[in-house]
Parts: structure tokens; sequence; C-alpha cells
């Protein structure tokens, strides 16, 4: 069997499973097709495997069944050499930023070329030239500047530390970047700086994002389109426009929070 | 108002009769021991007696040049020992720390990892020291190799714990990059352990100092055969001048190893 090939689609998701208990699937067999560019948000309450999903394309977790077409290749198959060189397309950014906390700012942000360097390079903090410049130029780019690059990543706030952790993502040059909610530790006007960040960013680099949010108006108001998951399976795929009150209740289910 | 539910609740300090055993068992078992080894306060109050006579002759210390000259020569080399062993021995427990987590390393290498530390961990320096002076004779070498073994056991155990506390997050992160396994090594684990690494490197150093005055007792170098000779010679005003510098060197080290420590913090 052939998907069909469509030159717009970038990641095309089949049958997707996930069970980390035999018999209990958190992803019930989900299919999807994202575009090569523009902003997808899945949104969902928790634990209803938005997550798992997100884990599973660049797999920090291994799905049980079905297939993740990326770049002409099955990503659910690949493992050692072939699964870091995969990665190294794939950019991350993550809820709680996790950037290596004593390590300094650009060094964070280098740590996007790591796919790339010998170890001894990396050892050494022998980058090569043009990563360096790249990386400063991120820092500029994500709303920073170079007085924070030799500061210790733990002496940033929330806000500051996402910025870094979108500059590792960037620093990959990746094809896709997944958002794992970004902006979910954040307090609400941060949280829109780092949306509006992103989505700068995707729209100047032509990177597509899948990212997870809590946040439904602000799924709404940055992505073009939106996937709404409960009980590990897709109930509403379409434009932010269409999604309706009754398609709240159902991914959510009840309507008190409405 | 009444109080309909207040005889119904269950006590909110429920007794652990698995606790109260244990205590009640440690305690008979004291006074049983006790009553086996023949423990008297009697003989302690004769020993307390023997003690003050003994003190009273080490006064007042022994500072004859020649003597000074033989001490000197068994602190240095004492020193020697200890900076020896500590740097060897934190080298080796390094590969040996990472290869004992059990989040970093598969499982039949941290499982034989473990197994070697818990072999280094069951003999006190002293008695590694009496195989390494029949091994390689008596002297410096012996002493040096006993520490190396007891610096390993100690430094790579609680190395494996550090690291087996790492914050996953940060590596998985560094992971999500396409970085290869050295690769998070050095940008994702080593930030995260290397401050703890140095603190217990440097409590070794303090602790192989210590140690290092022992190990010549049984011929392994060091401070220790000047120390146990005074002693059979009853050369107590030679101990006590030996105990000094020994007390000086201990002083010295602590201060030392503070300030390494905020350096590193």
């Amino acid at each position: 069997m052939t998907a069909v090939t469509n030159e717009s689609v970038l990641l095309s998701i089949r049958n997707l499973r996930k069970e980390y208990r035999p018999g209990q699937p958190v992803l019930k067999d989900i299919s999807l097709d994202i575009d090569a560019s523009g902003i997808t948000a899945i949104i969902g309450p928790s634990g209803t495997g938005k997550s798992t999903l997100i884990r599973c394309i660049n797999r920090l977790v291994d799905p049980t069944a079905g297939e993740i077409l990326f770049e002409g290749q099955d990503l659910a198959k690949l493992s050692g050499q072939a699964l870091r060189q995969a990665r190294r397309r794939i950019g991350m950014v993550f809820q709680e930023y996790n950037l290596v906390e004593r390590l300094s700012v650009i060094e964070n942000v280098l740590s996007g070329r790591l796919g790339y360097v010998p170890a001894w390079r990396a050892f050494l903090r022998k980058f090569p030239a043009e990563d360096v410049t790249r990386a400063f130029d991120l820092i500029d780019a994500v709303g920073l500047n170079e007085d924070f690059a030799t500061r210790r990543a733990d002496a940033l706030s929330g806000g500051q530390r996402q910025r870094v952790g979108i500059a590792r993502a960037i620093m990959q040059n990746p094809a896709l970047v997944l958002a794992d909610e970004p902006t979910s530790s954040l307090d609400p006007k941060t949280s829109v700086e780092i949306m509006d960040l992103m989505a700068d960013l995707s729209a100047k680099r032509g990177v597509p994002i899948i990212i997870n949010i809590h946040n439904v108006e602000l799924a709404k108001r940055y992505a073009g389109r939106i996937i709404g998951m409960t009980g590990g399976e897709v109930v509403y795929d379409g434009p932010p426009a269409g999604l309706k009150p009754d398609h709240l209740k159902h991914i959510y289910g009840g309507e008190d929070f409405l | 108002m009444s109080l309909p539910s207040a005889t119904v609740r269950p006590p909110a300090f429920p007794a652990n009769w698995a606790s109260r055993i244990g205590w009640i068992g440690l305690a008979l078992y004291t006074l049983y021991a006790t009553s086996i080894l023949n423990l008297t306060w009697a003989r302690f109050v004769t020993g307390l007696d023997n003690g003050a006579k003994f003190l009273a002759r080490m006064f007042p210390p022994n500072f004859a040049p020649d003597k000074l000259d033989l001490i000197a020569t068994g602190m240095l080399e004492s020193i020697q020992i200890a900076i020896l062993a500590t740097f060897f021995g934190v080298l080796l427990s390094l590969p040996l720390g990472l290869a004992a987590a059990r989040n970093l390393a598969p499982g039949w290498l941290s499982w034989s990892a473990r197994g070697l530390i818990a072999v280094f961990r069951s003999f006190h320096p002293v008695i590694v020291s009496i195989l390494f002076v029949k091994a390689v004779g008596f002297g410096a070498l012996a002493g040096i190799l006993a520490l190396i073994v007891s610096s390993m056991g100690f430094v790579s155990k609680l190395f494996a714990e550090v690291v087996e506390e790492m914050s996953p997050k940060q590596v998985e992160a560094v992971r999500a990059t396409g970085a290869n396994f050295w690769n998070v090594l050095i940008f994702a684990v080593m930030p995260q352990v290397m401050a703890r690494f140095v603190g217990l490197s440097v409590y070794q150093l303090d602790s192989n100092l210590r140690n290092s005055t022992m190990v010549g007792i049984v011929g392994g170098g060091g401070i220790g055969a000047p120390l146990f000779t005074a002693y059979q010679r009853f050369d107590y005003d030679v101990v006590l001048t030996i105990l000094l510098c020994i007390i000086g060197l201990i002083l010295m080290t602590e201060m030392v190893s503070n300030r390494i420590r905020r350096i590193f913090q």
C-alpha cells in the first residue's frame, strides 16, 4: 500500500498506535497528513495522548504499530545512526524548556548542532565558526541579545528560557518543529510573546510547526489547522473557524468550562 | 452542635509495630552483646587511669632535629601517596561510575560495574594495603595502589548515584537533536554531574590524606611506619610529635578542600 504522493505533505502518519500497557492503547490508530508549512495545533484534555503522539514522531517514544512517513523514510522503523540523522531534521520545543541548566545560553543553542559535530569538537567546544555565528544571530532573532550568550541557563526567566529552547530547535535547521505545550509553564502575556515568536519564525523560515497546546484561544489565534483529540482519537480536524462549541464539548467532555 | 463522627474516626497516629519491635530488638541485643563481651565499668575506670599515664608520658613532644627529619620525610611521602592515589583513583572512577549508572549503561554493564565496586568497597584500605605489600613489596607503591582501589570504591559508587539522580529532561532534549551517545554525555550528562563529582573527589583527597597515614603501618609507605615504630619503642614523645603533624595536615586539607569546592559550585 502506498499513500497518495502529494508534494505539499511533509509528514504522513498512518494508523499510529501506542500502548504503554498491552491492550490499553493511548493512541488508537491515528492517521494524519501534515503540510510542509504553517502551524498545526493539537488540542485535547490532559492524558489524551497529545504528548505521546508528538513524541512518537521523533521517537522519544516508540510507537507500538503504524507508520510515520517523513522525507521518504518510515521513522517508526528507524534505529541507531539512521534515527539520529532523522532526528537532526526535527526540532523540538518542550513545556519545561529542558535546557541544560548549567550550560550557557550559547552552549544550549549550539547543542542544536550536536547531530553534526564529532564528540571531540563538542568536548572542546570547537564548533564550526559558521555555527557560532548562526547561534549569535538566532539569540538575537528570538529576542535576546549577545549579553545573554554566556549567561548560564539557570539564571534566566521562564520566557527567556523558552526563547533559548526555540533557538536550539531552529539551530538544527529543521524541516519540522515539534512543540509540546511550549506555553503551559508561562504567564498569559509571555505565552502570547512566545507564540508570536514561533509563528514569526515559522513564516520567515518556512518551517512547519506541530504544537500541542492547552489554550484553545491561542490555538485558534495562531494555528492554520486545529486537530482535536479525545481518548486517543482525532475527533476534529479542520480550520480554527470551523471549531464550534459543540466540538469543544465533544473534545473536553461537558460544557461547564465554556 | 453534636460531634457525631468524633468516636468513629481512625487513630491519627496509628502504632507502627514493625518499628517498635525493631527498637526493642536493638535494645535487647545491646544488653546481650555487652554481657557477652565482658564489658564492665571497673575495667573502663582502670583504662582511664592507664590512659592518663600514657598521655603524661607523651609530654613534652620530641622536637629533636633527627626525629623531625624522619617525620618530615614520612609526612611528605604520605602526602604524595594521597595525591597520586586520589588523582588516579578519581580518574578511573569517572568511567566506572558512568558504567555503573543504571540510567545510562545497559544492564549487563551496570551490574558488572556495580559488582566490581562492591568488591573494592568490601575491604578497609589497610587490608588492601597488606595484599599490595605482598604483591609489589614494601613502600609507597603498595600504599598508592591500595588507596586507588578504595578511592574507586567510594567515588564511583556515589558518582553513579549522582548520575542516576540527574534530570532526564535535559538528556531527552539533547537526544532529540540527533546527538549520539558521546555528545549526549558531553553536553547533557557531564554539565549536570561535574560539580558533584569534583565535590566527591575533594572529599576523597581529604580521606586519602587520613588513610595515607595508616597504610604505612603495614608497610605501604608514608608516616605510618615511623608512627608504629615509635609506639613499639615506647617513644611516646615522638608519637605525640607525629600526631600533631597529622592534625595540622588534616586541618590544612579542610581549609584547602573548602576553597576548591567553592570554586566548582
